[in-house]
């Protein structure tokens, strides 16, 4: 099991990836919007999504917990 | 006929008005402020909910208060920025650089409101804000652009069919953007097409308009802009140029003016060429007039003009010792500039160091609580920040918290004070890129001063 955590407070602007989807390694699992700039946050390891914690337009805090993929 | 009575009282003197909104926020807000207070000119500043301790809104004479964080809720908000101005009896409003200052309609709604708009006329800024217009517009008055597209690309085929006229590799662009925010370099193409979509989406999304456009990438260039002043009386004059490029993601880091690439012979004719470009939109106030330089060739090519006050304008007032704040306020009400046009001779050498709310590797965003704050001073050191100690950098705005200036008497000792002010600069809480400049200013590439726009990359490959 993976735990996808957030690294610095940001915006959520875009959700790529659904609870259930399989995932490879480095795709895209959200995108972040922190002070004008896109982040991309990436599966760090191929499986399925088992929990997808965060809604479009949410904000979180650095260590928030984004996505699991198990 | 009696000579004209002067007073002391701002509002009575011609080209000062008696009060003024700042419709912006952070270092460049109260750096406005600082040139407005010595001017005599009430400061009236309008600030977000995430942005209510900074340091501009506590200094303002007054501070209104226009909406939540996200920016189209408050400093993109027109209508909250109006009616703060008619709240406040503002006379007249200066729209700092980003936000509504390059927004002609919005320009348009402050002369309306018969308040004194401390810009170009809507009309300069319509001709600039659109990049395929004004590429245009340039070419008709025989100023080199790029190779590239005169009318938006419609789709990834016809993007296609461009590069194969204008020969890889080409820069992708929005041609109402700004900031580097959806440029893409594209060296075949598949990678066009897969760029084409982002930078669509992306102008869409930042921008409002899907328009895009094709140009030549130069491979090794240099970023050259040149200082404008357009003044009441109709003429247009050159203050030198400042060399940007020192860039990540097509985002300005530092800036110096002399252009160490640049030699008296290019200079002169870029000058020329800027003041061209003003003249061409009857250009009021201060402008800057970006071009390419190609390392190889030493020719130039105009690629944007930004119709207001650049952020990096302090390295041009450090070598003229004009305060380009003073002279915007004073063209906007049509008086004279406070400097002899005829005669401006800079000296010395400026460098300005962006102090980014991000880590100095990765370049990725930090924000964050600050718990200690201490800038640097100094000899030729100038600190333009937007915040202090207890302020917190959050993540609704650009991660610029400061700029770092230094004036020496030639490069070597303004690198050297450079290098001096950042070790003294202490911000604690969100990391930030001052690391990064140290590294910068010690390279042997930029040190040297024959660097290009990839200076950065190769730094931090």
């Amino acid at each position: 099991m993976t735990e996808i955590r957030a690294e610095m407070v940001a915006n959520v602007w875009k959700v790529v990836a659904a609870e259930g989807d399989t995932v490879a390694d480095g795709d895209t699992l959200v995108i972040l919007e922190s002070m004008k700039m896109e982040i991309p946050v990436l599966a760090e390891g191929a499986g399925s999504i088992s929990r997808m914690a965060v809604s479009e337009g949410d904000v979180i805090q650095e260590g928030d917990l984004i996505a699991i993929i198990e | 006929m009696s000579a004209p009575v002067r007073t002391v009282l701002a509002g009575m003197l011609p080209g000062v008005p008696d009060s003024v909104l700042i419709a912006n926020r952070g270092e460049i807000a109260r750096r406005v402020a600082r040139t407005a207070r010595r001017m005599g000119v009430r400061v009236i500043a309008v600030y977000s909910e995430a942005d209510a301790d900074l340091p501009y809104v506590a200094e303002a004479d007054e501070a209104v208060l226009i909406g939540p964080a996200p920016p189209r809720l408050s400093y993109l908000n027109a209508d909250a920025i109006l009616a703060a101005a008619a709240r406040t009896g503002a006379q007249a409003v200066h729209p700092g650089y980003g936000f509504l200052a390059e927004n002609a309609e919005f320009a348009q709604r402050v002369l309306d409101e018969g308040l004194t708009w401390i810009g170009p006329s809507p009309y300069a800024i319509e001709q600039m804000g659109d990049k395929i217009r004004a590429r245009n517009l340039m070419t008709d008055v025989g100023i080199p652009v790029a190779h590239g597209s005169s009318e938006p690309v419609r789709d990834a085929a016809d993007a296609v069919a461009h590069a194969s006229r204008i020969g890889y590799p080409v820069m992708i662009k929005a041609a109402a953007g700004g900031g580097g925010i959806g440029m893409t370099i594209s060296a075949d193409d598949d990678q066009l097409r897969a760029g084409f979509e982002t930078a669509r989406s992306r102008a869409e999304r930042f921008f409002g308009d899907p328009a895009i456009l094709i140009e030549r990438y130069i491979t090794s260039a240099r970023h050259v802009e040149v200082q404008i002043l357009g003044l009441a009386d109709g003429r247009v004059i050159a203050l030198g140029e400042r060399d940007c490029s020192a860039q990540r993601r097509h985002q300005k880091l530092a800036e110096e003016t002399p252009s160490p690439g640049v030699g008296a012979d290019l200079r002169e004719r870029m000058l020329a060429t800027a003041v061209r470009a003003g003249e061409a939109v009857g250009y009021r106030g201060a402008g800057t007039v970006e071009c390419l330089v190609d390392s190889q060739t030493s020719e130039f090519v105009f690629l944007e003009m930004n119709t207001r006050l650049q952020v990096e304008h302090p390295v041009t007032e450090m070598v003229t010792g004009i305060d380009l704040v003073e002279q915007q306020f004073l063209i906007a009400d049509g008086a004279e500039v406070s400097f002899d046009p005829g005669s401006v001779q800079p000296s010395g050498h400026a460098l300005e160091l962006r102090v980014y709310a991000e880590d100095p590797v990765r370049f990725l965003p930090s924000p964050g609580a600050i718990t200690e704050w201490k800038e640097p001073a100094g000899a030729g050191v100038r600190v333009d920040a937007g915040y202090a100690a207890g302020n917190v950098v959050t993540p609704h705005y650009d991660p610029l918290v400061a700029k770092l200036v230094v004036h020496g008497a030639d490069r070597a000792q303004a690198l050297d004070r450079a290098r001096q002010a950042v070790g003294e600069f202490v911000v604690t809480g969100p990391k930030t890129n001052l690391a990064f400049h140290t590294d910068l200013l010690n390279c042997r590439e930029f040190a040297s001063g024959d660097y290009d726009t990839s200076v950065v990359s190769r730094l931090r490959p």
